[in-house]
């Protein structure tokens, strides 16, 4: 092969991975000028910066998904939202990420640098820097294109305390915008799902929509993006942990109709289907109303809602009180969420 | 969305709700079995016994097709899979249901394999057209609702001339069911329930007039009832007022959807495909006459219990799972020893913890703390 890098025609081989000249060019020619940087210009094999005084936050993930290009988003996006939110929630200021990408042999160039330049762009939009990498090549058959792991530094400010730890019974529950819209359109691309929804994935960086909110309220309780499964599993995680129950509202909780619609047609509940935009926040209940509108001023928070309180239960259940008047719980989900026959 | 939010209205559930209250004779028991396992998860999801009163009860009964499926059906889809190693294709919640020695479906798909999770049986067909060389076998399960687009896809094979593509037959029947539990009852003397909601997606297919030597053969009202949660608080409060008259009537509650008569194209294609069984077991029923449908002679070529020779299953039910019970209508989830014990949604020991439309399942997952 030619060590010239055709994006256009050519696809990932082993030689990418295999230390030599083919993975120096394909790391010169794509990733650092994607990511351009002078901590990754230096070429070391780690990156070395000035920490400043005080708590840093450190968060990984790694990423798999299918389809890798879905609406409003990709895996690359992902991976950066991904990490930058998880480093967020602690009330911390992303500041650094590292990128490891295993590459499936067979995957075309084209498609890796449109992941990498639209991880470029959202690592720019978060305010945080790519500075260390790692790629490693599998052989055709044993990966799905790509897998990327990233892993983020922050910086946390002195006074602000953001753990599950310090939920407690009377806090108010806070989300900040419609639920589900990433599983259900990852879903409406699913090549053995047919249905059409006009719908794009919720994928963003919360930075800013965080820094707005820690500025109104430093004294914010807990903060987490209900990821896979949903808010149901965030809920009941953070219960466990703070071991308190939660007492949710239907009526409350923003989910748009066509998202509804097609969890109908799918046998599937919105709170268990996944986002990569959305945060659920608590905060003493004084504090709440000042907290939405803070959420509601930033473009990130503009369908915020109060969705519920923290209560005590020493069973520590999520419950739920429906629209139609009854109560139910929002428990656990069980393996992957199965359509059902009928 | 509009159309579904009236069926969800808060307001009109109080009212519903108040004329139950209202109309319940304090001095009697009202026992009513929701015979479809959609309803069942409809009345956890939405919290409707919270707003019934204490005298009206209801009670689950066998309409979740995967909890009907005795275990020996089970394996014989996993024999397919692994020893014959077809590309076995079927519904989401079959695929976690136990069979003999606490394997399923997933973990044979773990273990190597081809299990595929469909959403409609013509992916199985075009899973069949795109693997020419691979036996592509669809798991056909469900009641009246899920027979039709297994007779379509029958009919489409023979159309393609496929030779790569059969199914394995389990579709059951709706009547024999509600016989198979009314029956023991009124030969014991005994009355278990005071009238049943009847499925409303079966309806659709069958039509009303179904229901009607059953309503009076064993006089229980039936309600046929539709999904959404005002449809069956609706159902409840017409069951209700049947028994305060003394009435065993088949009521169509359902009527945006259910006709006397039912889809007669669809009927058609069933019968053009498939055929009466002398006799098919049921999980918790046991084996009852005429209960399911076998692929006709004439599809022979895409019967798959024709094509590969199944072995019999050694299978044996956990003794302490009431799942047969359950699905009797004899015993309530919370009443088996295992119930969210031993048996999970996670780790499920009987069918009725498997599908989100079994009842213990539904217990467990909206209810199981109350």
């Amino acid at each position: 092969m030619s060590l010239n890098n055709d994006f256009a025609h050519d696809c990932v081989e082993m030689i990418h991975g295999g230390g030599g000249r083919a993975m120096r060019r394909l790391i010169d020619d794509l990733f650092l000028q994607a990511f351009d940087n002078p901590l990754l210009r230096a070429g070391d094999d780690q990156a070395c910066f000035q920490v400043a005084p005080g708590r840093m936050v450190m968060s990984t993930d790694s990423h798999v998904i299918s389809p890798l290009f879905f609406p409003g988003g990709d895996i690359g996006a992902l991976a950066v939202h991904g990490t930058v939110n998880d480093v967020c929630m602690a009330g911390a200021v992303p500041l650094y990420l590292s990128a490891a990408f295993i590459l499936e042999e067979g995957f075309p160039l084209s498609d890796l640098r449109r992941l990498v330049l639209s991880m470029a762009e959202a690592a720019r939009e978060a305010g945080v820097v790519i500075v260390t990498g790692d790629t490693k090549v599998v052989e055709r058959g044993k990966g799905d294109g790509v897998f990327i792991t990233t892993t983020g530094v922050g910086r946390l400010p002195d006074h602000v305390h953001c753990s599950a730890a310090r939920v407690a019974v009377g806090d108010k529950i806070l989300v900040n915008g419609f639920l589900g819209d990433h599983g259900v359109a990852i879903l409406s691309q699913r090549e053995n799902l047919t249905f059409e929804a006009n719908l794009r994935s919720d994928s963003q960086s919360l930075h800013d929509l965080v820094a707005a909110m820690i500025a109104v309220e430093p004294d914010l309780h807990c903060m987490r993006d209900p990821t896979r499964g949903g808010l149901a599993a965030t809920l009941n995680e953070i219960s466990q942990q703070a071991n308190v129950g939660m007492r949710l509202h239907e009526k409350t909780i923003p989910v748009r109709q066509e998202v509804r619609a097609a969890c109908e047609f799918l046998g599937l509940d919105p709170l268990y289907v996944a986002n990569e935009g959305k945060l659920v926040a608590f905060c003493a209940p004084e504090r709440a109303d000042a907290l939405l509108l803070a959420m509601r001023s930033h473009p990130k928070g503009r369908d915020a809602a109060i969705i519920g309180e923290v209560i005590e239960d020493e069973r520590r259940m999520v419950r739920l009180r429906t629209g139609f008047g009854g109560e139910r719980v929002v428990d656990w989900r069980s393996g992957d969420p199965l359509p059902r026959i009928c | 969305m509009k159309y579904i939010d009236e069926f969800r209205n808060g307001d009109y559930a109080t009212e519903v709700a108040r004329r139950i209250h209202a109309e319940a004779d304090p001095g009697r028991r009202y026992r009513f079995m929701e015979f479809c396992g959609g309803h069942t998860h409809t009345l956890f999801r939405y919290g409707i016994p919270d707003l019934l009163p204490d005298n009206v009860n209801m009670i689950h009964g066998p309409g979740c097709p995967v909890c009907v499926l005795p275990m020996a059906r089970i394996d014989a889809a996993i024999e397919l899979a692994v020893r014959h190693q077809v590309i076995l294709c079927s519904y989401g919640d079959m695929l976690r249901v136990p069979g003999a020695h606490r394997t399923s479906l997933l973990k044979a798909k773990a273990q190597g394999a081809d299990v595929r999770m469909l959403y409609s049986p013509a992916d199985a067909l075009r899973i069949a057209q795109e693997n020419p060389q691979r036996q592509v076998v669809f798991f056909a399960i469900g009641f009246e609702t899920t027979t039709p687009p297994t007779a379509a896809v029958l009919l489409k094979a023979r159309q393609l001339a496929l030779k790569n593509f059969s199914v394995f037959c389990n579709h059951v029947l709706t009547p024999p069911a509600i016989t198979g539990i009314l029956e023991p009852a009124q030969q014991a003397g005994e009355r278990i329930i005071e009238g049943l909601v009847g499925p409303g997606h079966v309806s659709v297919i069958t039509g009303g007039e179904a229901y009607e030597s059953l309503a009076q053969r064993y006089h229980t009202p039936i309600v046929i009832a539709g999904f959404e949660p005002l449809d069956l608080l609706h159902a409840i409060l017409l069951l209700v007022r049947q028994c305060n008259q003394n009435r065993h009537d088949v009521e169509n509650q359902y009527s945006r959807a259910v006709t006397p008569c039912g889809n007669a194209k669809a009927q058609s294609m069933v019968a053009q495909t498939m055929t009466l069984r002398d006799r098919f077991e049921w999980r918790g029923l046991g084996w009852m006459p005429h209960s399911a449908l076998r692929i006709r002679p004439e599809f022979a070529d895409f019967d798959a219990e024709v094509r590969f020779e199944l072995s019999p299953s050694d299978a044996r039910e956990n003794k302490a799972c009431e799942c047969p019970a359950v699905l009797r209508g004899a015993k309530s989830p919370t009443e088996c020893k295992l119930f969210a014990t031993r048996c999970t949604p996670d780790n499920p020991i009987g069918a009725c913890m498997v599908s989100s439309e079994g009842a213990c399942a539904a217990h467990y997952s909206y209810g199981h703390t109350r």
